[in-house]
């Protein structure tokens, strides 16, 4: 996407930034990534009525260039760094009419970078429905830069919007705001000369901000820390005059130019909306039931796609065995790189649909209330009011919650957040629990309504929620905070919701997921196959071999064979060795070596279990495929003792086993993704296991 | 007497702070000396507050209201 002018956009959260970024750019936009950092960058490309062509990159949304969080410091840098392929030709600054004399404080900062600048003053609509009036004409004078009012959510004038990008000067326009050497004299003069900075206002943020730069030296940003100490000068009280003046110009300015009734009648109807939604007792009434909608309908509507996104390549598969020539490149492709592929595409339906109500609850202004209201139980554990709807999410799936942790500003909340909603049972785990339940708990009725089974489930929903919630609070002690938390957060006022912007929003998480997670995902996929196929040269020809023998071909009929040779086949696969050489280590759990084979196998997702387990004690894949596996498992005895393999103690062992470890390779690739190292996945599968290892161990020892 | 003794209802007028740090995002958010704070309503468990400055609504936890000094 190279364009012939680079148009940034910059704005405080809330304005509507990202519709004015949809109404220019459509459909015609890409997510990539700031080098370095965890930041998405979101371009798009613009056609301009002089027939030239805009690249737009949206910026993260932010209230000052004095970031507070790490998030933000990319605007500072993309603006300052005149090498960076992201400096923008032009800035547009995106403004709420309705609120601007806060939304002021950000323009005069960029202003003073003397970029050239352009102002959107944006929901014009609902400035003039609340009674403010603004002379846009003689703010525009005053302050010397284009004004385009515009209304984005309806469409209202973006195309005079774009006209103004393009005729927009190449040279910066605007008016001084404030007298900026009059904050640090003498600092900002050296500065400028010697890192060869020429605009007064970036030499003193350089000495604000040197610290986080990327883009300078160490050497520079050593020379720097040295000057501040010759002019003594004291980074947060510079801040404070700096804003005092900054809204001291902004009141003047607004002084003629902006007029307001008193009320905003916007305000009261949101007031009245939160006087139920915050409501002590309907607030969390309304709250848990939207959460209990969500959750079902991710269970519910993701049901049917699923199955056909199965169903289409259980078809794939076979159309693959038939048409192909069998071989191992056949097997590779089928159990390998389809199984793989699968094993991406069916998350898509969750991806969907949680996103749309995340999205939704997003526009709307409600995520700010349930943040607010959940605020004062989560900080307790060391997480933040919106880390509840990943972690209800998760419930569901870890997938879509992880990527969902991207709203949580503060990096320390996020990563607790990410680290622990694995732990919350996934709907992948619900097949392992039903079935060793079925195998050990008796279906009985207790007190003459609550059957023992249920109980047993919602048991083991229990224990994973107690879980994430208690290592979230020793978490909060271990993780060294990056930045000091701020909860100050705005809470914007009810809206409906933009249903073309959740649309977008589906279709770019799913995008994301399928194309970063996916790569990943398969590749762990076509090693499993791998140690699941191959064995040491020559084990494997003698069990063919051994089936190909008369002694066999006489006694049983072709599919017997079949079935008895590929459970051996696994046995003696490089899985199966690794099954056998972990024996010792999950001995003391109840588990023998068959059971580590699934382990192992489980890694790439944990529905795999059931799977494995049907393969290892060879049963043929039958319409009561589950019951069929529970009655093997069943008869299943320890060769050497005698007794049944799974018994209470061991099953439940297991289970507990499943709940706790990190089994799902697709979330392994996601938190990857969301925090860009392979530090912190690493991290969550170690603390899994060692959990989830711990804690099997105690169930095993209490049980026996 | 500080933002985080005012209850829901309850004006005030923003005098000054008592931690630099907090003072400088505070101002940035449209919390400035002189300006005029209405607390709107606490969440349900009393912590946070949800407050009227500037022309919109601000939330923030008891313990970063409490640095606000208002007038009196």
């Amino acid at each position: 996407m190279n364009g012939d002018l680079k148009v940034a956009l910059v704005g405080n959260p809330n304005t509507g930034k990202s519709t004015v970024f949809n109404a220019l750019t459509g459909l015609n936009q890409k997510v990539g990534n700031f080098p370095g950092i965890t930041v998405d960058k979101k371009t798009g490309g613009c056609k301009l009525p002089d027939g030239r062509h805009a690249t737009i990159i949206d910026l993260p949304g932010t209230y000052s260039l004095y970031p507070k969080s790490k998030d933000e410091i990319i605007v500072f840098e993309v603006l300052a760094d005149r090498s960076s392929p992201e400096h923008p030709d032009l800035v547009v600054i995106v403004s709420d009419a309705s609120n601007l004399k806060r939304n002021l404080l950000l323009y005069t900062q960029v202003a003073d970078m003397k970029i050239p600048v352009i102002i959107a003053l944006n929901m014009m609509d609902l400035a003039r429905k609340s009674g403010i009036e603004i002379d846009v004409e003689k703010l525009s004078g005053k302050l010397g830069v284009q004004i385009v009012p515009i209304s984005a959510r309806q469409g209202e004038n973006i195309s005079r919007l774009k006209e103004a990008i393009s005729y927009a000067s190449v040279i910066p326009l605007q008016n001084d705001t404030i007298e900026v050497e009059a904050l640090a004299p003498g600092l900002i003069d050296k500065i400028k000369n010697e890192l060869q900075v020429d605009k007064p206002y970036t030499a003193l943020q350089l000495a604000h901000q040197h610290e986080n730069l990327h883009f300078l030296t160490p050497q520079q940003s050593d020379r720097i820390e040295e000057i501040e100490q010759e002019f003594s000068f004291h980074s947060q009280k510079a801040q404070a005059s700096e804003t005092i003046a900054r809204y001291n110009y902004i009141n003047e300015l607004l002084s003629d130019t902006v007029s307001s009734k008193q009320v905003r009648e916007e305000e009261t109807v949101s007031n009245k909306i939160d006087k139920i939604i915050t409501h002590k007792i309907w607030g969390f009434s309304i709250f848990f039931v939207l959460l209990f909608l969500i959750f079902q309908s991710i269970f519910a509507w993701s049901e049917y796609p699923m199955s056909l996104i199965e169903g289409v390549f259980v078809w794939l598969t076979e159309t693959a065995h038939n048409v192909l020539p069998a071989g191992v490149l056949t097997d590779l492709l089928t159990d390998g790189i389809l199984a793989g592929l699968s094993g991406v595409l069916v998350f898509i339906p969750q991806i969907a649909i949680l996103f749309a109500f995340i999205s939704i609850l997003e526009d709307t202004g409600y995520m700010a209330r349930i943040t607010f209201m959940m605020d004062k139980i989560m900080s307790r554990v060391g997480l933040s009011g919106k880390s509840v709807v990943p972690m209800i999410g998760g419930l569901a799936c870890a997938v879509p919650s992880i990527m969902s942790t991207r709203n949580i500003e503060n990096w320390k909340d996020r990563m607790i957040t990410i680290m622990v909603t694995p732990l919350v049972s996934c709907s992948a785990r619900l097949p392992i629990y039903t079935v060793l339940i079925s195998l050990v708990v008796p279906d009985k009725k207790i007190a003459g309504f609550l059957n023992l089974q249920g109980l047993a489930l919602m048991g083991m929903y229990v224990i994973s929620i107690v879980a994430a919630v208690l290592v979230a609070w020793v978490m909060k002690y271990i993780l060294r905070a990056r930045e000091k938390g701020y909860f100050i957060m705005e809470l914007p006022v009810y809206r409906l919701p933009r249903w073309d912007n959740v649309l977008l929003t589906m279709y770019e998480k799913v995008k994301t997921f399928v194309v970063e997670a996916g790569k990943v995902i398969i590749a762990i996929s076509v090693i499993l196959w791998v140690l699941a196929t191959y064995g040491p040269p020559g084990k494997h020809a003698e069990i063919e071999k051994k089936y190909e023998s008369p002694a066999y071909t006489a006694k049983f009929n072709p599919e017997e064979i079949e079935l008895h040779r590929s459970s051996e086949m696994l046995e003696t696969s490089y899985a199966g060795i690794i099954g056998r050489a972990i024996e010792p280590v999950i001995k003391p759990l109840g588990y023998d070596w068959k059971i580590g084979i699934a382990l192992i196998t489980s890694f790439a997702a944990r529905e795999v279990f059931v799977g494995t387990m049907a393969t290892i004690y060879s049963v043929s894949d039958d319409e009561a495929h589950i019951s069929s596996v529970t009655d093997k498992m069943r008869e299943a005895r320890n060769p050497e003792t005698g007794l049944p393999v799974f018994t209470l103690a061991s099953s439940f062992s297991l289970m507990i086993f499943y709940a706790f470890a990190m089994q799902c390779m697709s979330t392994l690739a996601v938190v990857y993704r969301e925090t860009k190292s392979w530090k912190w996945p690493m991290i969550q599968f170690v603390y899994m296991t060692a959990l989830a290892y711990i804690a099997s161990l105690i169930v095993y020892v209490i049980l026996k | 007497m500080k933002l985080s003794q005012l209850r829901p209802g309850q004006t005030g007028i923003i005098k000054e702070f008592t931690d630099l740090e907090m003072s400088v995002k505070l101002m940035e958010m449209g919390c400035l000396p002189g300006e005029p704070i209405v607390v709107e309503r606490l969440a349900p468990l009393g912590d946070p507050m949800a407050i009227t400055v500037s022309g919109y609504q601000l939330s923030l936890r008891m313990q970063e209201a409490s640095t606000i000094i208002l007038q009196r």
